[in-house]
């Protein structure tokens, strides 16, 4: 068995380190846009709307909730499989031709895109519903507006916490691009389905398959998880005893144990 | 210093069929620092919160600088900047340092350039006695703490009006002292400010006004001498026996 691994790997390595390639690519781009398009639905889904905003603002915003509530159902409540052949045999077919994926790596990055927006447009929601609501209405009350308010406070937050759900994403990715092969797109997978056809070393295939897979997913995970450690911050911080314009002023009061002692005089 | 900040007239707010506030007439002049007391439930905070439009009123004027700010297309992220408010849970934001906290409001909304903003910010801290801190997030500074640097954040706006929902609700007795410092020297300095508060004593001391709420109407209002001192209405004279008499 072991021979038969190093034989089909030094004679195919080429083909499946190209499949590799095109994977994590696929993988790491489709998340990226996908978290992109995930944030975009997410904040457009929280704009609040009032009693008194004027009744075109609140028509706009309903119809626009309602697009992404269909967007969010269909791309997550079909497969993605079917979504490929849809989309890449129904975009020549239903304009007779006029327009086509030109590359097919481009139409798998669109189908992955689109189908991760999906899943992280709630998902986004859910990070931004788990952000405590002190957070807004103290933005609001040093006057922020709704963008603002997200994209410096809340935001971030929610990114912080839907992390672990990207990094889901991202393996869930990796793994599931394996479809594309539907619309020939040479993947990892489509590699193999490649290599077994004229080999027909199923099993050897298989275990260089599986070794590839989980290295690329392992690793993923590694790196998330230092992501998810730099975002957290330090836990120290430092104390800036000397500060120009404490010295300047010359009002520098703060030892604790005075103030207690102004506190018991007054009760 | 009879000018007219805040006008509040006719003010109610229901919750589906809860009536919270009812028919609340109330004004505020510059340089008036307003208590706000009475048992929870009474409708003070919701009151602030109106008066904020963190809620919106059901019905009434909210009339400042002689601007109806209840009026549709009127723009409430200005007229905020224009009125500090300071959290019962000071809502600091935790993404971001004690500095970046009290600089996120003058960069984003006054668009003060970063120099400005930085040395604006590090007076208000050192004021309220935080400017080592400024590094801190803050989750890793004390309740009393964060309310100081809460203070400070809404001072940077430098507003006109500040409101403080029950500031020192949720600190322990000891952080309460810290920061009724901070507000009574901000009182020497006369700022306006509305104050709902279950500090009495603070109430009795500081406040050039005191307002007594009970079940979403203004029970009784006046110099503190006379709310604390003498009060007319019975409710008033029961809810003070509760803080006095023991």
């Amino acid at each position: 068995m072991g021979s038969d691994i190093v034989k089909l790997w030094t004679e195919y390595h080429r083909l499946f380190l190209n499949g590799m390639e095109k994977t994590i690519v696929l993988a790491l781009l489709g998340t990226a846009v996908g978290c992109l398009i995930g944030l975009l639905c997410g904040i457009l889904q929280t704009i609040p709307s009032t009693k008194t905003d004027n009744p075109v603002k609140k028509f706009f915003l309903k119809l626009l909730r309602v697009i992404i509530r269909i967007y969010v159902e269909v791309f997550r409540g079909t497969p993605m499989i079917l979504q490929a052949v849809f989309i890449y045999y129904g975009l020549p077919y239903i304009t007779g031709g006029d327009a086509r994926f030109t590359s097919k790596l481009l139409a798998a990055f669109v189908i992955v895109s689109i189908n991760t927006g999906a899943y992280m447009a709630e998902s986004v929601r859910g990070g931004i519903l788990s952000v405590d609501l002190g957070q807004t209405e103290g933005a609001k009350s040093i006057g922020m507006r709704h963008f603002q308010t997200m994209f410096y406070i809340v935001l971030p937050q929610a990114l912080r916490n839907i992390m672990p759900q990207i990094g889901n994403n991202l393996i869930i990715n990796i793994k599931d691009t394996s479809i594309l092969f539907i619309i020939g797109f040479t993947e990892f997978f489509a590699e193999f389905r490649a290599i077994v056809g004229t080999t027909n070393m199923y099993f050897p295939a298989a275990t260089i398959e599986m070794i590839g897979y989980l290295l690329m997913t392992v690793i993923c995970s590694i790196i998330l998880r230092y992501v998810e450690k730099k975002m957290d911050g330090d836990d120290s911080y430092s104390l800036v005893q000397v500060d120009h314009l404490t010295m300047t002023a010359g009002t520098y009061n703060y030892p604790v144990a005075k103030k207690n002692d102004q506190k018991k005089g007054e009760r | 210093m009879d000018e007219k900040i805040l006008q509040v007239s006719h003010l109610s707010k229901s919750f589906g069929n809860n009536v919270v506030l009812r028919d609340i007439d109330f004004s505020v002049n510059v340089g008036d620092v307003t208590c706000v007391i009475g048992v929870s439930g009474s409708g003070k905070s919701t009151l602030l919160r109106c008066i904020n439009m963190l809620e919106t009123p059901t019905s009434g004027k909210i009339v400042f600088h002689d601007k109806d700010i209840t009026t549709r297309g009127f723009s409430i992220p200005s007229y905020r900047a224009k009125v500090g408010m300071v959290f019962q849970n000071f809502n600091l934001f935790s993404n971001l340092s004690v500095l970046e906290n009290c600089m996120i409001g003058q960069r984003k909304v006054l668009h003060r350039n970063r120099e400005a903003a930085e040395k604006t910010a590090k007076e208000y801290l050192e004021k309220v006695g935080m400017a080592p801190y400024i590094n801190a997030k803050p989750r890793q500074i004390s309740g009393g703490q964060k309310q100081r640097v809460a203070i400070a954040r809404a001072l940077a706006m430098e507003p006109e009006v500040l409101l403080f929902d029950e500031p020192t609700s949720a600190l322990d007795p000891q952080m309460v002292g810290e920061v009724l410092d901070v507000m009574k020297t901000l009182v020497s300095e006369g700022l306006t400010m509305i104050v709902v508060t279950h500090e009495m004593a603070f109430a009795r001391d500081v406040s050039s006004r005191a307002v007594f709420m009970k079940d979403g109407i203004i029970c009784e209002e006046g110099p503190p001498e006379q709310i604390f001192g003498n009060p007319e209405k019975q409710e008033t004279k029961d809810f003070l026996s509760r803080f006095f008499n023991h």
